[in-house]
């Protein structure tokens, strides 16, 4: 436990040292802003941030594996990860303390985002309970997306690929997926439907309150956290 | 302290470590003395459970490295080839963390990393702590590196080329840091240079192609591995084809190699290993009437017979790569 937190610890303080998270970080607000500025921040609207957070899980599907692309990759390329793998830490506990890190890191560019509820709150009055469903979405969807990007990380030790790789999947879910509901025919648009992430943050960005998509979205984080301690393990044998 | 037994690594479809077996008692200070590619650096992966062996068994302090590697981890410390280090970090911050995940209690990592750094020379100058790892040169990084493995004061430390990129001082200073670090640990280096290790190390490994070609105290293997001895006689008085006649027939003799210059006939002999053909050839020449102006006897030194395996080993390389080419 105490390594696992010394690990997220570490990963933390690192995003806060590497400029590629100062500058996702400000892309991403600066985008997420002039959506809520130009979109949703107009007078006769509606007092909701809804079409921000759909914006915005867009947007993470390019953001996050930013992100996450070091986390492992980098070990890997610098011979970091020699040492860390001859510490008695266990290949989960260095999956988690790096997806807790990361989590972290998430949650505070998350945090910038709360500005624009409160701006919102000066000229109107704005759902209260709409937004903090919403932001629990956002913060399911990003456990998710970032489980998918360190998993992307655990396979090369080059960061761009892993980026690549790891945007590919999140488009397959997010965006593909999409596609296929509207055109495909039966039984794969239902199957897809399942399958579609956005379906299931709609839900929570509308302020629904939807066990369906917390079961998916905390199984997917599962499912590549495991995948990601897999990878991890299988270096050794190779 | 370590076992290891008929440890093999394969690598695809090259065999890194051929079914080598040792052992490593507590307080010795073994030298891991090969070729580059020789093996080395895969046997210490086995041994700090980085990567499992093909076959074959290795325990370190009484735990097996596959079965009990958690117990191993805690046992040993590692520092790899390169020394990596996470460049973004200071130099306390990195110890401290290290220390964290090493499990050493929150209130005892403060003195731990302390201790260490005064151990390996890092309390001085004043901010050495506080720089960044990424500005440091190659021998501080090396001590960081070292600090690092010293944190849980584990019984046995394993390093990978401690030497490797320092200068004649640091190799002097690292030398003596590591003979000191002997009195409480045990510690196993690996090194493709002779003379640093020998000076080291009061045991050897000498390992080439995978396998242990030699093992020993530095100054029993000086003894055990001389190659064949060799004498140089030069002499005058008698054909060139009759001396190499005359001296092949002793008792012992090899081989003979002549060359003539200047009316003198160079002669190099060629003998068993523990014959001294000084005595023979001497009395020989004053018995023919030969004149004799050199008579010496020169013998296989450790740094032959490592030059020689080494030469072996490039050789089989070679022979490896045009075969599969």
């Amino acid at each position: 436990m105490h390594q696992t937190l010394a690990v997220a610890r570490r990963e933390l303080a690192g995003y806060f040292y590497s400029p590629v998270a100062y500058v996702v970080g400000a892309l991403f607000l600066l985008a997420s802003g002039l959506w809520f500025f130009y979109r949703i921040f107009i007078p006769g609207n509606e007092a909701s941030l809804r079409p921000l957070f759909e914006a915005m899980a867009y947007i993470m599907v390019f953001a996050t594996p930013l992100l996450t692309m070091r986390l492992v990759s980098d070990e890997i390329r610098s011979g970091t990860i020699e040492t860390l793998m001859t510490s008695p830490v266990t290949d989960a506990a260095v999956v988690t303390g790096k997806f807790l890190g990361v989590m972290a890191f998430y949650l505070v560019l998350l945090a910038g985002t709360v500005v624009f509820l409160a701006i919102m709150a000066v000229y109107g009055q704005p759902d209260l309970g709409v937004a903090a469903t919403g932001y629990l979405g956002m913060v399911l969807l990003g456990a998710a997306y970032l489980s998918v990007g360190l998993f992307a990380s655990t396979l090369t030790p080059h960061q761009l690929v892993a980026a690549i790789v790891g945007t590919a999947i999140l488009a397959i879910f997010a965006i593909m997926m999409q596609v296929l509901v509207a055109n495909a025919g039966e039984p794969w648009n239902y199957l897809a439907a399942k399958l579609n992430a956005m379906t299931y943050f709609r839900d929570f960005s509308r302020g629904m309150f939807d066990t369906r998509g917390v079961v998916f979205f905390l199984t997917a984080t599962g499912l590549f956290l495991f995948l990601s301690v897999k990878t991890l393990e299988s270096r050794r044998w190779r | 302290m370590i076992e290891v037994e008929n440890l093999t690594k394969w690598y695809g479809p090259v065999c890194a470590v051929d079914n080598i077996s040792f052992r490593v008692e507590k307080g010795m200070i073994v030298g891991f003395l090969g070729p580059n590619g020789a093996g080395k650096s895969t046997t210490m992966k086995i041994l700090t459970c980085y990567m499992p062996a093909t076959s074959g068994r290795a325990s370190v302090a009484g735990y097996d490295v596959l079965s009990d590697s958690m117990n191993v981890r805690r046992n040993i410390g590692y520092m790899p080839e390169s020394v990596p280090l996470y460049p973004e970090m200071r130099v306390r911050e990195l110890l401290m963390f290290r220390a964290a995940l090493r499990d050493i209690p929150r209130r005892q990592r403060r003195s731990a990393v302390d201790r260490v750094a005064e151990r390996c020379w890092l309390s001085r100058p004043e901010d050495m702590m506080r720089r960044r790892v990424g500005e440091l040169s190659r021998g501080y990084r090396q001590r960081v590196g070292l600090a690092e493995v010293l944190l849980h004061n584990p019984p046995v430390l394993v390093l990978d080329e401690p030497t490797i990129g320092l200068d004649p001082a640091q190799i002097r200073a690292m030398r003596e840091l590591i003979r000191d670090l002997g009195a409480e640990h045990t510690v196993i280096l690996s090194s493709h240079i002779l003379a640093q290790v020998e000076q080291t190390c009061n045991h050897l490994i000498i390992i080439a192609s995978g396998r242990i070609a030699a093992a020993g105290a530095p100054a029993e293997l000086r003894q055990r591995v001389v190659g064949p001895s060799r004498i140089i006689a030069e002499l005058r008085g008698a054909e060139e084809a009759t001396l190499v006649e005359t001296i092949r027939a002793l008792p012992g003799v090899r081989d003979v190699q002549p060359s003539t210059s200047d009316g003198w006939t160079r002669l190099a002999v060629g003998g068993d290993q523990q014959v001294d053909l000084r005595t023979e050839v001497s009395a020989l020449a004053a018995a023919r009437g030969w004149q004799l102006r050199e008579l010496r006897r020169e013998v296989g030194s450790l740094e032959d017979f490592f030059v020689q395996i080494t030469y072996e080993q490039n050789v089989r390389w070679m022979e490896r790569m045009t075969k599969s080419a």
